[in-house]
């Protein structure tokens, strides 16, 4: 079984987890930009930038893992505005790198007023890059994918609900099919698929959802625009727990396609509407 | 391509796999909240919203279904 990991944060882990990632059928993974855990300086997202589309990459590459990131300034420091405005100037040229995909993980983390300032900043953006990448392109271009993180605990609910508020404002301007919300849980999951967008479930040991937890949702919601991740990163958190959710589905017995299309086809079919995104679909034959 | 998914085993299965599972969590939530009880000043949390989360949280337990998991979801999320 291939995998393809929709959401880790590989600048923190070893390059031993890329060898197990390697081993355990991951060919390609997704990394958003995120909080180092601290607050850097404008400065320090630029060198975070460079090693999300120079270093990563290559350190991927020795392990036959094609690595692709997303680049923004994540919710947590989106408080302070000066700083916004400073990182959000330096994004643009970095969207034009091989293996960025488009803007995120943006969002909400506490929901404040700044927060969501900042988030509508990066949408703009996203649809401004679509017009800046095919000059004279009509106005029917589509903007670049965007990924959202929803905030955590007793904040996903009405972090969610404002986020789908903000992304309904921008109109036709913004494709759901193009969108990916992420960390959704069984309070949520509903409201992003009714939407119409790609939904994200995050595999986590005590926030989030558990491998059985996610995998009823994927039998209650069912499984188109559906992703699952481990979102691993510095904190407490395991990159095979996306694994560990295909084997729960499996040993529940549900078959081959279906896991083929939640665990690959589906990051396939969402990233792949970046043409710089190779993995194509694939489909099981019985010989 | 449109897959539609259920749960693809008995009821009975389901119990099976997971009953000794949903002991062991039973009981971790029982002594901890012995254990709460146990420490020094219980009197400071007794008001404390979290505990009233988790009584709130287990009657959705003993309530009918559907839907358990996200109306505990919701019952912790701020409105
Ligand atoms: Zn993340």
């Amino acid at each position: 079984m291939f995998f393809i990991d929709p959401h880790i944060h590989m600048v923190s882990r070893t390059t031993a987890d890329y060898e197990l990632l390697a081993l355990s059928g991951v060919v390609a993974v997704s990394e958003p930009a995120f909080w180092a855990g601290f607050d850097r300086s404008p400065a320090g997202f630029v060198d975070y930038f460079r090693q999300l589309t120079e270093f990563e990459p290559a350190r991927a590459a020795q392990f036959g893992i094609d690595h692709y990131c997303w680049i923004c300034l994540n919710p947590k420091e989106a408080e302070d505005l000066g700083k916004a405005r400073e990182v959000l100037a330096e994004i643009s040229r970095f969207l034009d790198q091989p293996n960025v995909l488009g803007i995120g993980e943006i969002g909400l983390n506490k929901n404040t007023a700044n927060e969501a300032k900042v988030f509508q900043q990066h949408v703009q953006m996203a649809i401004d890059a679509a017009h800046r990448q095919a000059a004279g392109a009509s106005p029917a271009m589509p903007h670049a994918l965007i990924l959202i993180h929803t905030p955590h605990l007793q904040d996903k609910l009405k972090g969610t609900r404002l986020i789908l508020e903000m992304l309904k404002d921008f109109g036709p301007a913004i494709d759901p099919g193009r969108v990916l919300i992420d960390h959704v849980e069984e309070h949520t999951i509903k409201l992003v698929k009714d939407a119409g967008y790609w939904a994200g479930m995050t595999i986590y040991p005590i926030s989030k959802a558990t491998p059985q937890r996610a995998v009823d949702m994927m039998e209650m919601y069912g499984p188109e625009r559906l992703c699952v991740n481990a979102a691993a990163d510095w904190g407490v958190s395991d990159p095979l727990n996306t694994h560990r959710t295909m084997h729960e589905a499996r040993r529940r017995g549900h078959p081959l396609p279906v896991l083929l299309d939640v665990f690959y086809n589906n990051p396939a079919r969402f990233f792949g509407q970046n043409p710089r995104f190779k993995p194509k679909p694939m489909q099981v034959a019985m010989l | 391509m449109a897959l539609t998914v259920t749960h693809p085993r008995l009821a009975r299965e389901t119990l099976d796999i997971y009953f000794l599972e949903v002991r062991a969590r039973l009981l971790e939530i029982a002594a901890t909240l012995d254990r709460i009880d146990r420490s020094a000043r219980p009197e400071e949390v007794v008001a404390d919203p979290r505990l009233a989360f988790v009584r709130e949280a287990l009657a959705v337990l003993q309530s009918a279904g559907p839907e358990r998991a996200r109306r505990i979801e919701e019952l912790y999320s701020l409105k």
